[in-house]
C-alpha cells in the first residue's frame, strides 16, 4: 500500500499526459480533425491520403536520406575524434571537453548561430574565406536545396557528435588493459587488436549509437524549421516538420495525427529491434 | 620519431577544437560589437559594445522577461521532475505492490514513444484542461517527458543505498517518509542533481512544444523569441541582436556542464547505456 503511494505521482502524470494522449493521438488519426468544431469519423481516409500526399512523401524521401547521411558521417568523424579524446597524450580532456560543448547547447541556438555565421554578407563563414582570400564570392550556404543540405548536415555533426565521442570513449574505457597486454605479449599487431579485441567489445555500443542516430534522425525537426524553413521549395522539410504543417498551418490534425502514427510504429519496430541487441549487454 | 607523432596529434586535435570551439566563441566576440562594426566587414571588433543586449531588451516584453518565462518553466520542471521521479524511484526500490511491473514498463514506454508525435494530442489536451498557452501546462509535459529517465535513475540510486540504514532508522522511530528524508536522501543527492540537471537543461533548450502550446506573445520562452527575432517579428533582422539572445540562451547550459560535468557524464552512462 505504501509503495503504491510513493509511485502514485508518477503514476497519474504518466496516465493524463501519456496514456490518454496517446489514446487520443490514434483516434484522431482516423478522424476528420479541424482545430476548431466537432471530428467526424472517417476510417482509414487520412492514412489512404498519405501516399498521394506530395508533402508527406517528399518528407519522407527527404527524411530517409537525411538519416542515411548523418548516421554515416557522424561514425566516420567520431571514430576520427575518439582516437584523439582517447589518447594518453596531455591535453585530451581538453580536447574531449571541446568536442562535447556544443552538444549542451539548445538545439534551435544552435541552429540560430549557424543561421547568422552562413549569411553571405555578414556570415563569417563567408567572411572568414573572403578575407583570407580563398573564394571571391559569397557562398549563398541556404540558397539551393545541395548546400542547404549539406549545409544543415555540416551543423547536426558539429552539434551533436560530442555524445557519440563520450560514449564511445566509455566503451573503448570499460575494455579491460589486460587483454591488450596479453594481445601485446602475444606479438598481435595494432591492426589485430583493434580486431580481435575493440571492435568485439565495442559492438553492443555501436549498434547502440546506430539506433540513437537513427531514430534521432527521423524525428529532425529545429534545424530545419530555423535554418533552412524547410526550404529551399520543401527540399529540406521533414517529417516531423510536415507533421508540424499539417496540423498548425493547414490545421489539419487528422492527416497530421496519421503521419504520426505511422512514425511512432516505425520507431516502435526500431526500438523492438534494439531490445536484444541490449539485452546481450546486460552481462 | 614520437615528436613527431606527437606535434602532429596536437595538430590535428588542436585544429578540431577550433572548429567546434570557434562558432560558440564567435557568437559571444559579435553579440559585443556596434551594428556599425559588424556591417564594416573587417573580420576583427575595432570596439565592444553592449547595444545588442540593450536592443533586444526593447523587442515584446524584453530579453529579461523572456528568460524569466525560460527560467520560471525550467525551475517548475526540475521541481516537479525531482519530487515525481525521487518519490516513485524510492517506491520501485523499496516495495512491491501490484501493478508495479507493468506501470514501470508503461512509464519506459515514454521513451519507445516519438515526443514529437506526442505534442499534437498534448495540445488538444491541455486545451481541455485549461492550460493552453500556459508555462505550468509547458512544465507538466516537460515533467512527463523526464520520467523515465528520472525514475530509473533514482530507483539505481536507491537499490544501492543499504536497507540496514533505513531500517534502523525505523528502529529509532522515524516513519517511513522521515527515514526517506534524513537516511536515504543524502545518499542520494548525486542522482538528485544528475536528473536536475537534465530536467533544467532540457526544459531551458525546449524548441517545438513552446512552439506549439504558447500562443500568447507575453508567454513565449528565449527560443521562441530569438526565432522571432529572426523571422523579423520585431522590424527587420537584427543579426546582432540575434547573437546576443543566441549568447544569453546557451551560456547557461555551457556554465551548469562546465560545473556540474560529473554528474553530466554519469547521467549519460546511465541513461544512455541503460535507457
Amino acid at each position: 500500500m505504501t509503495g503504491q503511494l510513493f509511485v502514485a505521482p508518477a503514476a497519474l502524470t504518466t496516465l493524463v499526459l501519456f496514456l490518454i494522449p496517446l489514446g487520443m493521438l490514434v483516434w484522431m488519426s482516423f478522424t476528420d480533425y479541424p482545430l476548431l468544431g466537432e471530428p467526424t469519423w472517417t476510417g482509414l481516409d487520412n492514412y489512404a491520403a498519405i501516399p498521394g500526399d506530395e508533402m508527406f512523401t517528399g518528407a519522407i524521401r527527404f527524411t530517409l536520406v537525411y538519416t542515411a547521411v548523418t548516421t554515416v558521417v557522424m561514425f566516420g568523424v567520431s571514430f576520427l575524434l575518439v582516437a584523439i579524446a582517447n589518447s594518453n597524450r596531455r591535453g585530451s580532456k581538453f580536447y574531449r571537453t571541446a568536442y562535447f560543448l556544443p552538444y549542451v547547447v539548445g538545439t534551435a541556438a544552435a541552429t540560430l548561430l549557424w543561421f547568422v555565421d552562413s549569411d553571405t554578407v555578414l556570415g563569417v563563414f563567408n567572411q572568414l574565406p573572403m578575407t583570407l582570400g580563398l573564394t571571391d564570392e559569397p557562398i549563398q550556404f541556404l540558397a539551393t536545396p545541395r548546400l542547404a543540405f549539406w549545409t544543415t548536415i555540416a551543423l547536426v555533426v558539429w552539434k551533436f557528435i560530442g555524445f557519440q565521442v563520450i560514449i564511445l570513449l566509455m566503451g573503448l574505457q570499460s575494455i579491460p588493459r589486460e587483454l591488450y597486454e596479453a594481445a601485446r605479449v602475444d606479438g598481435a599487431r595494432p591492426i589485430q587488436q583493434l580486431r580481435y579485441i575493440t571492435i568485439p567489445f565495442l559492438r553492443p555500443i555501436l549498434a547502440l549509437l546506430f539506433i540513437l542516430s537513427v531514430t534521432g534522425s527521423l524525428l529532425a525537426f529545429d534545424q530545419f524549421l530555423i535554418l533552412t524553413k524547410g526550404g529551399p521549395d520543401n527540399s529540406t522539410t521533414s517529417v516531423v516538420f510536415a507533421v508540424y504543417n499539417k496540423a498548425f498551418v493547414s490545421f489539419d490534425m487528422g492527416r497530421a495525427a496519421a503521419l504520426s502514427v505511422v512514425l511512432l510504429v516505425v520507431l516502435l519496430l526500431i526500438s523492438a529491434i534494439q531490445l536484444p541487441l541490449l539485452r546481450r549487454n546486460d552481462t | 620519431m614520437n615528436k613527431t607523432r606527437t606535434s602532429l596529434f596536437h595538430l590535428v586535435s588542436v585544429a578540431a577544437a577550433i572548429l567546434f570551439l570557434f562558432p560558440l566563441a564567435w557568437a559571444v566576440v559579435s553579440s559585443l560589437r556596434s551594428p556599425e562594426d559588424a556591417r564594416s566587414g573587417d573580420l576583427l571588433p575595432a570596439a565592444f559594445s553592449f547595444g545588442n543586449y540593450t536592443r533586444l531588451a526593447e523587442y515584446g516584453i524584453g530579453l529579461l522577461g523572456y528568460s524569466w518565462n525560460s527560467l520560471f518553466t525550467a525551475v517548475l520542471t526540475v521541481a516537479g521532475t525531482v519530487v515525481v521521479c525521487t518519490l516513485a524511484g524510492y517506491g520501485f526500490s523499496r516495495y512491491t505492490f501490484r501493478g508495479k511491473k507493468p506501470l514501470f514498463v508503461v512509464i519506459l514506454a515514454i521513451l519507445m514513444v516519438p515526443y514529437a508525435t506526442m505534442l499534437l494530442p498534448l495540445y488538444i489536451l491541455l486545451r481541455n484542461l485549461g492550460l493552453q498557452d500556459s508555462l505550468v501546462g509547458l512544465a507538466l509535459v516537460m515533467i512527463m517527458f523526464q520520467l523515465p529517465f528520472g525514475i530509473l535513475i533514482m530507483r539505481n540510486a536507491f537499490d544501492s543505498v543499504p536497507v540496514e540504514l533505513e531500517e534502523a532508522a525505523l528502529l529509532d522511530g522515524c516513519g517511513p517518509v522521515k527515514a526517506l528524508r534524513h537516511v536515504s536522501l543524502r545518499i542520494v543527492t548525486p542522482g538528485i542533481v544528475t536528473i536536475a540537471l537534465f530536467a533544467f537543461l532540457a526544459s531551458w533548450n525546449e524548441f517545438l512544444a513552446p512552439l506549439i502550446f504558447l500562443n500568447d506573445g507575453d508567454k513565449y520562452t528565449l527560443p521562441i523569441m530569438l526565432v522571432n527575432v529572426r523571422s523579423g517579428t520585431f522590424g527587420e533582422i537584427d543579426y546582432g541582436a540575434l547573437q546576443a539572445g543566441v549568447v544569453v540562451a546557451m551560456i547557461p547550459c555551457l556554465v551548469l556542464y562546465l560545473v556540474l560535468q560529473r554528474y553530466y557524464v554519469s547521467g549519460l552512462l546511465n541513461g544512455a547505456l541503460r535507457g
